[in-house]
């Protein structure tokens, strides 16, 4: 129940990923990179689904737009500096955010999830079908963007472990970062909005100020993510912001349960191994995917964060349901 | 200035007017409220009490009509900004944070008198005073005893007393409340009254009640409303004596025959 004793196995997790590298295999040390890179992802959504109770359904808009804007800012035969590049777009994800949230928080419900839905499809198009884009087949970033900082690299990102292990750093802060914002007076008006926002504006809280706020962060993580998702493949195509990428985050979050952070890490690399695992066996790999997310919604509501409190309970004795 | 503190006025609607399309709710319906004193809304089913309560909350604007908070006009403020100026309500089904512990929902609504979202790196739970005060309005809504409970497990009378507990630590100078005896059982109901009748001295309240027992031992003056229309309004004895209001409400036989 309490935060330390779970921050053993979480420390556990950790140590272990950061032991991929070790292997020398360039395919698991991408393939996991690319996991915590859909970690960060489903962090930045579980903040709005999670825990504000704003089911976005166009978060990939916000992953697209600054991944795009990596290779639209890195020059064609130079490397640009992370430190420019990096902030840069992630304003760009979060200005977006922050233009989006001023129209789609005034609705609710089912036209909440409808309006996310129609913005991230005209960011969609601005990339698939305008000169900005580069067309259906997307864009190469050709140079990786560089960490030196007057001259001396601390690191290198062309360097796939040391790419790796920035993005496992990268994860760790954004899962610290929204650990801490969560038990600010702000993250407790978000989870007072989500259990009941009628309650807290009679309570004088201006509450679209709040989701407004918490739709724009979450803009900039999802940006944080799509920036590093391209650097780690070096190419983005429309696709990234399409709405089978903000379905997919959103499964993510649900299967390792709404309002857990380390259930959104945990749900993006149930998602990503199920997807490895099933296209090995059959080509009807998303029949097998949609079956077991219809098992999880049934039978483990509280998706798998909520495993380990019933593997204890059911330890403890059965009269507790 | 002096003779004037006696009776302060904290609110006045004067001639509200609801309709939801052709439907009139609240007709021209005018209400003052002082301080130190629980004014009661009375009125069948349908008379369009909790319409009237929702105008003066903010959750329902006005069709027409003015409302005034301590000489200033509410009337377009929402109800977030009502909460603000001093303004608190309770609801008629219980409307609190179930999964929350009695404290946190009462520290939530203390910490909404001071909003700093920029904050966000510091721990909502290690602000003293906005803790401090919640445990003294717990107290004040006499519910001591479960500052730590998950307060969707209380018994509805408890939950009803935590969302008193939530508007005092908002500050509220009037309290709108919405049937808080509803569904009590008479125990509940009589604390609940004392309650009520401790929180009146600096505060003017604002009740919507069915229970006539508990509206003629709590109310210093009683507004009665039939069909969106307001009927009489007068200190309880005047009330108790009127013929119209015993027609409209009180139950006499004939005011089924009318």
């Amino acid at each position: 129940m309490n935060a330390h004793a779970s921050l053993l196995p979480k420390l556990i997790a950790v140590a272990i990923i950061a032991c991929v590298p070790l292997s020398g295999e360039s395919f698991y040390i991408e393939i996991v990179g690319k996991v915590l890179v859909m970690a960060i992802f489903a962090m930045s959504l579980d903040l709005l689904v999670g825990f504000t109770g704003l089911v976005s359904f166009g978060h990939a808009a916000y992953f697209g737009i600054a991944a795009y804007a990596v290779a639209l800012l890195s020059p064609q035969y130079d490397a640009a500096s992370l430190w420019v590049v990096l902030p840069a777009s992630i304003a760009l994800s979060a200005l977006a955010a922050f233009v989006v949230g001023l129209f789609v928080l005034r609705t609710k419900g089912i036209y909440f999830i409808m309006v996310t839905l129609a913005f991230a499809q005209m960011a969609y198009f601005i990339f698939h079908d305008t000169p900005l884009g580069g067309g259906s087949d997307g864009m190469y970033l050709d140079n990786k963007p560089s960490a030196a900082i007057f001259g001396w690299e601390p690191f290198e990102l062309t360097n796939e472990v040391h790419l790796f292990y920035f993005i496992l750093a990268m994860m760790v802060l954004v899962y610290l970062f929204l650990a801490r914002l969560l038990q600010s007076p702000f993250g407790r008006v978000l989870v007072g909005i989500k259990s009941n926002e009628h309650r807290m504006q009679s309570l004088g809280y201006f509450t679209f100020r709040y989701k407004l706020g918490a739709f724009t962060l979450a803009g900039a993580l999802g940006g944080l993510a799509g920036f590093l998702y391209a650097v780690l493949f070096g190419f983005v195509t429309p696709e990234l912001l399409s709405w089978h990428e903000s379905g997919n985050v959103l499964l993510m979050v649900i299967l390792g349960g709404m309002g857990n952070l380390a259930g959104a890490v945990a749900g993006a690399f149930a998602f990503e191994a199920m997807r490895e695992i099933f296209a090995d066996i059959t080509k009807y790999w998303q029949l097998l995917m949609g079956g077991v997310i219809v098992a999880v919604v049934l039978f483990l509501p509280g998706g798998l964060a909520g495993v380990p409190g019933r593997i204890k309970r059911a330890l403890q004795g059965g009269e507790a349901k | 200035m002096s003779e004037r503190t006696k009776q302060e006025v904290l609110l006045q609607a004067d001639r509200l007017t609801r309709r939801f399309g052709g439907l009139v709710a609240n007709q021209d319906i005018s209400v003052t409220l002082e301080r130190g004193m629980i004014h009661v809304l009375l009125g069948p089913n349908g008379a369009g009490k909790s319409t009237c309560i929702n105008m003066l909350s903010g959750d329902l604007p006005p069709s027409e009509g003015r409302i005034h908070f301590m000489g200033q006009d509410i009337t377009r403020l929402s109800a977030a900004q009502r909460s603000q100026v001093g303004i608190g309500r309770s609801y008629q089904r219980t409307n609190i944070f179930p999964q929350f512990s009695v404290l946190e929902n009462v520290r939530l609504a203390a910490q909404s008198r001071r909003q700093q979202p920029w904050r966000i790196f510091s721990k909502a739970m290690e602000a003293e005073w906005a803790l401090d005060k919640a445990r003294t309005c717990i107290e004040e809504a006499g519910l001591g005893k479960r500052v730590d409970w998950v307060s969707g497990v209380l018994s509805h009378g408890e939950q009803r007393q935590l969302e008193i507990a939530m508007v005092l630590a908002t500050d509220a100078q009037v309290l709108l409340l919405d049937e808080p005896l509803a569904g009590m059982g008479s125990e509940e109901s009589a604390s609940m009254v004392e309650v009520l009748k401790r929180l009146r001295r600096t505060r003017g309240i604002l009740l919507v009640e069915h229970d006539m027992d508990a509206v003629f031992a709590v109310a210093d003056m009683i507004t009665v409303m039939v069909n969106g229309q307001l009927l009489e309004c007068g200190p309880p004895a005047q009330i108790k004596a009127s013929v119209a209001v015993q027609q409209a409400y009180l139950g006499t036989e004939d005011s089924f025959h009318v």
